[in-house]
């Protein structure tokens, strides 16, 4: 485990312009801003026209991290608490589950709850319980 | 001019991320840790993107059509059923043994980190996993709904 210190001015900051992303999305071109879309639409494009947005809101992504290394003077922090076995296995289960619950964190969590679709709202309380019982799990009761 | 404007819109959701700390494991399984070392932030990364997101879509959704393209591309289905619990579920345990998401995962690949490489690798083949598993039951529903 490492502790972590309580940042509640970067988190809204951050939130916000997570958000401010995803409304420019959908007043832009219409779509939902959701990592697991976007990323299985652009591996499976249905047209070129589909993949290059996807692939330019893709190189984008990736843009924003050094964006905050030029603002900052360092990468965004990023400390791993778990073994590259984890990384691996965890993995593999957020590919499948996303898959089969169609939406993730940004998808869900953030696009869907924000017009009031019941389905995301189902979804986020779903794999927000997810992540409780194996934090809950792999911490207080196998110590790891 | 319209890839441009995308490409900016993915900056800001990648700023974004690396700003909330949503792509710090630590951080985010520590929110999820209430018995022991709660971090409290990560409500304010959700709370302050619905702020935002949830008036903008409102605004947004009222006018036809988007800037760019002939309409707004949002899911159709309303069916909450096993499939979308059981997923949604799966992947909250995956989420707590790596501690990233796909959305935290993706922006941070350029800062070359090899466990966000390995993650993200991993989902991918999970994402194919799981597409191949739902074409086979769905060729098996067709071939005995054919015979």
């Amino acid at each position: 485990m490492i502790e972590t210190e309580f940042t509640p001015l970067a988190a809204s900051l951050g939130g916000a312009l997570i958000g401010l992303a995803s409304v420019l999305l959908m007043w832009v071109r219409g779509n939902i801003l959701g990592a697991t879309g976007i990323l299985t639409g652009f591996m499976q494009p249905s047209s070129s026209a589909d993949w290059a947005w996807r692939a330019a809101i893709l190189a984008g992504m990736v843009t924003g991290p050094l964006v905050y290394l030029f603002i900052a003077g360092e990468f965004p922090a990023i400390q791993v608490p778990v073994s590259t076995l984890s990384m691996i296995v965890g993995g593999v289960i957020v590919g499948i589950g996303v898959t089969y619950g169609s939406g993730c964190t940004s998808g869900h969590g953030v696009c869907g709850m924000s017009r009031l679709s019941p389905r995301s709202f189902v979804a986020t309380l779903s794999f927000m319980a997810g992540i409780t019982v194996m934090v809950f799990v792999t911490r207080h009761i196998f110590g790891l | 001019m319209q890839l441009i404007v995308i490409y900016v819109i993915g900056l800001i959701f990648g700023l974004g991320i690396s700003i909330s700390g949503m792509a710090n494991p630590a951080k985010v399984l520590n929110f999820f840790d209430f018995a022991g070392i709660w971090d409290p932030s990560l409500i304010f990364v959700m709370g302050a993107a619905i702020v935002v997101t949830a008036p903008g879509y409102f605004l947004v959704l009222k006018r036809p059509k988007p800037v760019f393209g002939n309409g707004f591309t949002l899911p159709g289905t309303k069916l909450i059923d096993r499939r979308l619990i059981g997923g949604s579920f799966t992947f909250g345990l995956g989420w707590g043994l790596a501690g990233f998401c796909p959305g935290a995962s993706l922006p941070v690949l350029s800062t070359g980190n090899p466990d966000v490489l390995i993650f993200t690798a991993s989902f991918i083949v999970g994402i194919f996993i799981a597409r191949f598993m739902i074409q086979r039951s769905a060729q098996q529903r067709d071939a005995a709904t054919t015979s």
